[in-house]
Order: structure tokens, then sequence, then C-alpha cells
């Protein structure tokens, strides 16, 4: 069966691959046998390769070097291009992250090849489908020219388990010039969360310019806690400042896609809506019975944040025992 | 320090767009046309470049006849002067495609640092930096929330999840801007005037050793199959608080298998 690469994200924690990566196998599954790639410093691999025969990666390709993590984004992408040289796969698959777009669109150009960003399903014949616009258009589209390349987008496939044999194969990283022209000197952590990752959470819970105050976030993040999701902000509740920008979700944020969404004090614009629209189940508390939110909720509750937050979140914490 | 600023026009993010059903392209016409709101961000940062070094900065387009309309606004914030690439073969283009007509285009101009949007509202492929980077050998610093020029080199606080990482590279170099780095000014009455006389070049794809036949939808490295509306969600249920707003919306959650 045909090869494909799935470029490996790995936890910053040290701690396996991230689900994306996961959910980048299962997607790989359609079009042949996934072969994982991990690029990354030395003896980083050995913390994944137990998770990428769990699901499905028949290959562990291992470039380990110092260098690497030294530099941004393009030896990762001359990694991948060295290998699609060598091993001519039927595809490259790689997790939609802002880092995993850049591989990308760095490899197509070093192929030769046409790239499908952020999509949420790939189909046997090489077909994907992405979501445009604010989430209101599906488009299906392929890649004509070259080894296509998919960046998959978060949450969007569910990861299925697969026996693979993850047999290693090192590769060496001679990196040219070019990969080394932009340095990473620091990598700086300023929020330090205990609560999941947005892009990664299956429940999300965002407030907006209604919960009135930085202070008053902490309803939101009771609510959050009592559910063990994570929390969101629009974009008029980062700007107001009442919570940082890591936190938006939207078109100029981060696009979410959780088994439950819930907005409160958020007026759903459209761009709000761009990065929030394909969760499973939105719920919605808004005290303005027009707000265009309701349009897109599950379940809605008109009513005034500063009462019904608190009361659920009891209830929550009531049940959950 | 001289600067070029690549500037999109997009269908505005707030009105409802689509695609065109006659050849599942962009739908122009449709929305209003604006600036892709980010690129006011990166026009700004090299307004305040040149305040602080000096120099020029050049608004690079590749777009329709309708983006002067995008190019005007960058002008009338201050920017000195616009290349604007038009043809009809453009049409359809994808990211490929289109990098390789802005990278011609720059290579047209002299530039020590070329500013961007870090993702455009329409496409949001947030790709057309690290595209140029490669087909122009230069350094990208992507994603800046914070930028820094100073003895050769530009250094970068690249926006990642809870926190940054801190770039550098020499220049001549590329840097892609988020909605974070600063606070656009909006064009003065006399900078609207003054955008009036600005000289703007019109490019077309022999002007810049591009073979038309190349480029377009039919050349395309991708294509869009078909496209469809998300099929609408059903109603859902919207009930008001009268004192059990809250329970009402948990055993909503219960039913559901949540809580
Ligand atoms: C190019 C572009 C990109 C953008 N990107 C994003 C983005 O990434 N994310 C984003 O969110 N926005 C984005 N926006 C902004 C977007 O257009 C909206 O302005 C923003 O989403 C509004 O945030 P909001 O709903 O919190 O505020 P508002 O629209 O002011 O809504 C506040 C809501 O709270 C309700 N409320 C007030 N008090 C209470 C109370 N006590 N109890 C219950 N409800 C209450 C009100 O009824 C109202 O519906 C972008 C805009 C542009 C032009
Ligand atoms: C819904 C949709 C999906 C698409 N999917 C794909 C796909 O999967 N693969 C593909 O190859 N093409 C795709 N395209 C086509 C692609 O968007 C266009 O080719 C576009 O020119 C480049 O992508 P972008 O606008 O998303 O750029 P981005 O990488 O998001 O833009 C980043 C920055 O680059 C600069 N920039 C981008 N374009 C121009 C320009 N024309 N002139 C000046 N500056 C510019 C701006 O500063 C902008 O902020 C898609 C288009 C749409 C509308």
């Amino acid at each position: 069966m045909a090869e494909v690469l799935v470029l490996v994200e790995l936890n910053p924690t040290g701690e396996g691959v991230r689900k994306t990566t996961l959910e980048a196998l299962t997607a790989a599954r359609a079009l042949g046998e996934p072969a994982a790639v991990v690029v990354g410093g030395p003896g980083s691999a050995a913390a994944a390769t137990a998770q990428l025969a769990e699901y499905g990666a028949a290959k562990v390709y291992v470039a380990e070097s110092e260098e690497v993590e030294q530099f941004l984004v393009a030896p990762k992408a001359e990694v991948l291009a060295q290998l699609v040289s060598d091993k001519q796969p039927a595809a490259v698959v790689i997790p939609s992250s802002p880092e995993g777009k850049e591989i990308a669109g760095r490899l197509a150009i070093k192929t030769g090849s046409g790239f499908l960003t952020d999509v949420t399903e790939i189909a046997g014949d090489g077909t994907a489908t992405q979501v445009a616009f604010a989430g209101a258009t599906i488009v299906h589209s392929k890649v004509t020219v070259g080894t296509p390349i998919y960046t998959v987008r978060g949450n969007s496939v569910t990861p299925e388990p697969a026996p693979g044999a993850a047999e290693e194969e090192q590769v060496a990283v001679q990196l040219s010039d070019a990969a080394r022209a932009t340095r990473v000197v620091d990598r700086v952590v300023e929020q330090k969360s205990s609560r999941p990752e947005l892009t990664e959470a299956s429940i999300v819970v965002s407030g907006g310019r209604g919960v009135a105050s930085a202070e008053n976030f902490s309803l939101i993040e009771g609510l959050a806690d009592s559910l063990g999701a994570a929390v969101g902000a629009s974009r008029a509740a980062v700007d107001s400042g009442y919570y940082p920008h890591t936190f938006q979700v939207g078109q100029t944020g981060k696009t979410v896609s959780p088994q439950l969404y819930i907005a409160v004090g958020i007026s759903g614009a459209i761009q709000h809506r761009a990065g929030m629209q394909t969760s499973k189940t939105i719920v919605a508390v808004n005290k303005d019975p027009e707000a265009p939110i309701f349009e897109l909720a599950d379940f809605g509750v008109v009513g005034d944040l500063n009462t019904v937050v608190p009361q659920a979140t009891e209830a929550i914490t009531a049940r959950r025992g | 320090m001289d600067i070029v600023v690549l500037v999109k026009q997009v269908p505005d993010s707030g009105s409802e767009r689509s695609l065109d059903p006659a050849d599942n392209t962009v739908a122009r016409g449709s929305a209003d046309n604006v600036v892709n709101e980010i690129d006011e961000y990166a026009i700004e940062e090299a307004l305040l470049l040149k305040e602080a070094h000096g120099g020029e900065v050049t608004v690079l387009t590749v777009g329709p006849e309708s983006a002067a309309d995008a190019i005007r606004k960058a002008l009338s914030m201050g920017a000195d002067k616009a290349v604007h690439v038009v043809d009809g073969a453009i049409h359809g283009a994808c990211a490929p495609q289109t990098s390789a007509i802005l990278a011609a285009a720059l290579q047209q101009l002299s530039f020590d640092i070329v500013l961007c949007g870090a993702e455009s509202t329409d496409g949001q492929l947030a790709v057309m930096p690290a595209l140029l980077a490669e087909r122009l050998n230069l350094p990208l610093l992507s994603g800046a929330r914070k930028l820094t020029v100073e003895g050769g080199m530009a250094r970068v606080e690249r926006q990642t999840d809870g926190g940054y990482w801190a770039l550098e590279a020499p220049l001549p170099a590329i840097v892609s801007t988020w909605d974070t780095i600063n606070e656009p000014r909006y064009p003065s009455f006399k900078g609207i005037m003054a955008a009036k006389k600005k000289p703007v070049t019109k490019l077309s794809l022999a002007d810049l050793g591009i073979d038309p036949a190349t480029v377009g939808l039919a050349m395309a490295t991708s294509q869009v199959l078909e496209f469809a509306g998300r099929p609408p969600k059903g109603a859902g249920v919207k009930v008001t608080d009268e004192g059990d707003g809250a329970s009402k919306l948990v055993d909503f959650l219960a039913g559901q298998k949540i809580v």
C-alpha cells in the first residue's frame, strides 16, 4: 500500500504527541499507510513512538538534531521535502497549526505541489472537505499537481486507534543555510493554565463583552471548571482587557470545534461565529432575545448571565458530586 | 529603510460571502470589498518603521481592478507609492501561483523589509508569507505581535498559544503581523487628498516576465470541485430565565449526557 507521510506535532510538555497528530494519522489512513515523521531535538521521538504505533503508524521516520529546534519552521519543511523525494509518498498530511500551515506552504514550493489547508475530511480518492467563510460554505477540493499536501483542522477528525508496526528509520538532518535564516532565541510561556488547551478541549465556555469586567470573568472560569472546560473570549472581551488575547475565539483568534460550546454574553457576530460554528452542540446565555447567537444555539437562555451562570455552575457541581 | 507592504483586497468579513457558482471562485461582486483587516496592521507597522528610520513605504497588491480602492486606502494612511499587478489571467489563481506573482513583483522592488498580514479573511490560508520566503530565499519572522529593527537585524515576538517565541533574523527579511501588534491609524482628510496624487504603477503578468498561460484557474495546483451552503441547523430551544433558566440549561446538558 502507498505510504502517506504524517508530520508529528510533539507535545510541548514532552509527554507524547498532540491530539492533532492522532487526528492526522487517522485522516491519512484514507489515502494509504501512515508513516509518521518526527522532526525534533535529540531523543524527542522516544516519547512518541508508542502512541504512533497505537494510531496506525507503520513506520516512524526519526529526524533528530539540536539545530531543528533553534530555527523557525524551515528545518521541518526541509526534512519533509527530502523524504518526499526519497520515499515518493502518495501524500503528506500535517496538523493545521500556524506552524503546520507554514510547513505545508514551504513544502509545496520545494516539491512543486499543490496543497489544501484546514481540511476537515480526506476521502480515498484524495478529495478533501474545507469549510470556508466563517463556516457558511462547505467546499470539496482536490490537489491537481505534484504530491498532495493537506493540513488537517483540529477537532474535525475523531482519532481512532489502529495497530501499526511503528518501525523506526533514522533520517540524517543536513540543514541548508536557508533553513537557518530565522533563529528562535527564546520560547516564553506567559499564561500557564491547568485548563485544557482551547483548540483541543471537548468543552469550551466563552465570555463576551456582556461579562462586563475582568473580575467578572471568574464567573466564566467557574462554569468552565465545573465542566472541565477550556475558557474562551470574544474579541470585544479581549479588546476591553477582560481576558488575554491568547483565548480569543473567532476569525482572528482560535478556531474551536468542541463537543459543547457555551457562549455567555456574546452577541454572535459573524467573525466570532467563524471560530466556533462547527461546534457539535452550542449553548448561549444572553439577555437580549434578539441576539444572533440564538440562531446557532441548540439551547439558549434569555437572561442575565450574572444570575444564570453562578446557578448553573452550582447545579453542575452538585450533580457531579 | 525601504519597506514593501503586501495588501490584499477581500470581501468584507462582516457581510455574507459566497463562491461564484459559475466557476467556484470567490464572488467579489456580492459583498463590499475592503482591505484585508490584518493588512491594516502591517501598513501601520510599516508607517511606524518609516517614522523611526526614514525611507519609503511601497504598497504591493495582486488583484482585480477594484483592488485599486484597497491601494488608495493604504496610500491615504500614509504609504508613499504602490504597485498593482492586475491581469485577467490571474483570475482563480491558487496560493502557489499568487506567490509566484508576488515574488516576481518583489524582485523588481528594492526593500529592507517586507511586511504583510499573517492571514487573509477570505482564503484564511495563512501561508503567503511562507511561500514568499521560500521562493525568494529570505528569512521569515512570522506571526508577529511585536517588531523591532536595529543594526540590520529584525526581532519579533511570534504570538503562540499562551505566550511568544523570540525570533531574530538579518535584513532583508519578511515579517507577517497579527492584529495584536499596533492600532492602525485612520486616514486623515489630508491623507485622503494626498493619496490621489501618489504614484500607482500597474503591471501585467508580461511586465513581470510571467507567461499568462501558466497562471489562473485552469492551471491552478488545486481545484474546487463543488461547494454548498452549510446545512442550516434545526431550530434550537430558547427559554427565558424566570429563576429556572439555569436548571433548564443543566437539564439540557444532562440530556446530552454532558453532565
Ligand atoms: C476582521 C475582523 C475580525 C474579527 N475577529 C474576531 C474574532 O476573532 N473573534 C470575535 O469574537 N470577534 C471578532 N471580531 C469582532 C466582531 O465583529 C464583534 O465585534 C465581536 O465578536 C463582539 O463581541 P461580543 O459578542 O462579546 O460583544 P457585543 O457584540 O457587544 O455583545 C455583547 C452581548 O452581551 C449581551 N449581554 C450584555 N450584558 C449581559 C448580561 N448581563 N447578561 C447576558 N448577556 C449580556 C448583549 O446582549 C450582547 O448580545 C472581528 C471583527 C473584524 C472586523
Ligand atoms: C475559501 C478559500 C479556500 C482556498 N483554499 C486554497 C487552498 O487550499 N490551496 C490553495 O492553493 N489556494 C486556496 N485558495 C486560494 C488562495 O486563497 C488564494 O490564492 C490567495 O491568493 C492566497 O491565499 P490567502 O489569501 O489565503 O493568503 P494568506 O496566506 O492568508 O495571506 C497572508 C497575507 O499575504 C498577503 N497577501 C495574500 N494575497 C495577496 C495578494 N493577492 N496581494 C497582496 N498581498 C497578498 C496579505 O498581506 C495577507 O494578509 C482558497 C481561496 C478561498 C477563498
